[in-house]
């Protein structure tokens, strides 16, 4: 008789061979798959820069009503990257132009500016606006800038034609030290890239996983098959193997679209750089490979429950939404890492490929418990297969 | 050899094999005969180990199925009787996967496949995918597969469903050269003239219960019936529902 190990290699050769030669499940697993997370991040990333960089070289449109009595206001505005728009209308008509959402803001100013001005007394500047209005609030703090630092500057005029020193209306300063790295900032994007990373792994092994299970069964070879002088645990670790070689080759493609995108992304624009190079890949590779074994096992043992490949379809689609759950979960809390939460699979690739995106250092000790948890959970599920392949009904 | 004894087996609340005895012996083409669900493949699925008896005992070449399945299986060939192959896998492919995991060498197997495609006549779709092949064209790849480890015991479940005569011819030339090679050949099917026109020995099984066994001629002595036919009508309503 055949030693174990012959009889593992033999099933997972056949497996590979089987499904290498199977379209849907070659594209699915090394084409489709690994490039939704690059082309996904690559329109993100474009749409936020492409917002960000044109928002700060757009100039402000300023509508003003009664823009003859305030010049100075206006011509510092207009040097500030604002651009006046002088409306003739009254008030009323301008919070009907807000309310439709024609302008953002409308400024006016009252013709008694220029003597108040003159009396050194506060001029009046009316400001119509929606509050409720998000994008409107936006320009409106830009205009608030501009106006905040005529108002600075006409003030500290007065003090200095008063003989005062200016600052003694600054009796503190609050300096702001920013510690947030540049790709610490990348990092709300990169986040969501190590999604992207599980969901490849998972879905690279899922057709060859409901294959080597359901497809089985409906071909009918199951029978044959188990009737061979072989134990059923290396029929399932052959099995389980192919599934593994699959996720980790879709995971190892999905990993270099992304490095090969990432460099072409005007990430910089965004003041940002992606800690993201060849190093970085292998080590969140090296991370994700429990992850693997975790997931065929969990396929495997959902796959030998169903007895059609539509069955199996179904059922391991609704599965494949478990492990991606933490993920989701750790970036809408923004979880910090700790070694209890290093115990859960998947959270803990997530939360250890989000640091080592960051450039942060990891803790060994967080990363071997992440290896050794999941490896645990994968043994289980490897058990448990093992377990559902000794059962009759397997037959059915 | 083949020595069944005293097979029990409930399925929930159906007790699909009550009581089956028989022996199966080397050199002879033994048939269980016996309507749709009167317990012909539950009855093989136990000799072949796929299932537990409850009670009873099935011993291949002395050797005891219930604690020693991986040496009984080793002993041997199994045409359930759904026999799927791989359609991505060409008909060579599918019988090397089956024969590397019965632990033959690469050259054996290469050697036993030749002898299978000249004797099946499989020349032109050795090496072609399996995917579309016609039921005739699956069963002779399913049976080199089955075969290709010259197991010493032959077990096939309803073989000659679905044929069309000229396999069906074919096929019986192949299990009469299996039994004059010296092997033990167990079929079923509930196919009446198929057992009578193939089988040395028959054994009529129904409800869950062997109710004549023997050669055709011991049987139709036993319960006194003119044919084979008359013979397993009433054998078969021996036995009260």
């Amino acid at each position: 008789m055949k030693s174990v190990f012959g009889i593992i290699a033999t099933v997972f050769r056949k497996e590979v061979l089987e499904n290498i030669r199977e379209r849907r499940t070659l594209l699915s697993a090394f084409l489709f798959v690994p490039l939704i997370g690059p082309v996904t991040f690559a329109l993100m990333t474009a749409f936020i820069v492409d917002r960000v960089v044109g928002e700060a070289d757009e100039r402000l449109r300023l509508p003003v009503i009664g823009a003859q009595h305030a010049p100075n206001l206006l011509a510092f505005a207009v040097e500030n990257g604002a651009t006046v728009v002088k409306l003739d209308i009254d008030a009323t008509a301008a919070r009907a132009l807000i309310a439709k959402g024609t302008e953002n803001f409308v400024l006016i100013v009252s013709p008694e500016v220029g003597k108040q001005l003159r009396d050194g007394e506060p001029a009046e500047i009316e400001l119509i606006t929606d509050s409720t209005n998000n994008k409107a609030q936006r320009h409106v703090g830009r205009m608030r800038g501009i106006v905040g630092a005529y108002s600075d500057k006409v003030g500290r005029l007065r003090l200095l034609a008063r003989g005062i020193d200016p600052t003694v209306i600054e009796p503190f300063e609050l300096r702001t030290s920013d510690i947030a790295t540049p790709s610490g900032r990348a990092v709300a994007l990169l986040g969501t890239l190590t999604y992207f990373l599980l969901f490849s792994l998972l879905m690279g092994g899922m057709y060859l996983a409901i294959d080597v299970t359901a497809g089985e069964r409906e071909r009918g070879s199951l029978e044959s098959l188990l009737c061979l002088p072989v134990s059923r645990a290396a029929l399932v670790f052959g099995k389980i193997g192919a599934t593994m070689l699959f996720m980790v080759l879709s995971l190892c493609i999905t990993l270099t679209a992304l490095l090969i995108s990432v460099q072409f992304l005007p990430l910089h624009k965004l003041g940002m750089s992606a800690n993201f190079g060849i190093v970085v890949a292998l080590k969140i590779a090296a991370v994700m490979l429990p992850m693997s074994m975790l997931g065929a096992a969990l396929f495997f043992v959902v796959g030998s429950f169903t007895r059609t490949y539509r069955e199996a379809q179904t059922w391991i689609g609704l599965v494949l939404a478990i492990p991606t759950l933490p993920i989701v979960f750790a970036s809408v809390l923004n979880v910090r890492p700790s070694i209890q939460l290093m115990l859960i699979p998947s959270m803990s690739q997530h939360l250890i490929a989000t640091n080592l995106l960051r450039g942060d250092a990891v803790d060994p000790a967080h990363i071997a418990v992440s290896v050794l948890s999941t490896l645990a959970a994968g043994l289980i599920l490897l058990w448990i297969a093992t377990r559902l392949y000794d059962r009759e009904k397997l037959l059915g | 050899m083949i020595l069944v004894e005293r097979l029990a087996k409930r399925f929930g609340a159906v007790q699909a094999l009550h009581d089956i005895s028989f022996s199966a012996l080397d050199g002879r083409i033994t048939g269980l005969l016996g309507a749709n669900g009167a317990g012909k493949s539950t009855t093989l699925r136990i000799v072949s180990t796929m299932l537990q008896a409850d009670q009873g005992s099935v011993r291949v070449d002395d050797i005891d199925g219930s604690s020693n399945p991986l040496a009984v299986r080793a002993k041997l060939g199994v045409l359930p009787h759904a026999s799927g192959l791989y359609p991505n896998l060409t008909a060579r492919e599918n019988i090397r996967y089956f024969g590397s995991l019965n632990g033959l060498d690469a050259s054996t197997i290469e050697h036993r496949i030749t002898d299978w495609v000249a004797r099946l006549e499989m020349n032109e779709i050795i090496d072609r995918r399996t995917k579309g092949f016609s039921h005739g064209q699956k069963l002779k790849v399913a049976l080199a597969r089955a075969l290709i480890h010259a197991p010493r015991n032959v077990i096939l479940d309803e073989p000659t469903s679905g044929l069309d005569v000229g396999a069906t011819r074919a096929l019986r030339d192949l299990i009469r050269g299996l039994r004059d090679q010296g092997c033990c050949v167990v079929l079923s099917s509930h196919i009446m003239q198929e057992v009578s026109a193939l089988c040395d020995d028959i054994v009529i099984v129904a409800r869950g219960r062997v109710v004549h066994s023997g050669t055709p001629e011991q049987i139709l002595a036993g319960t006194g019936a003119a044919n084979m036919e008359e013979a397993f009508m009433r054998a078969s309503q021996e036995v009260a529902p």
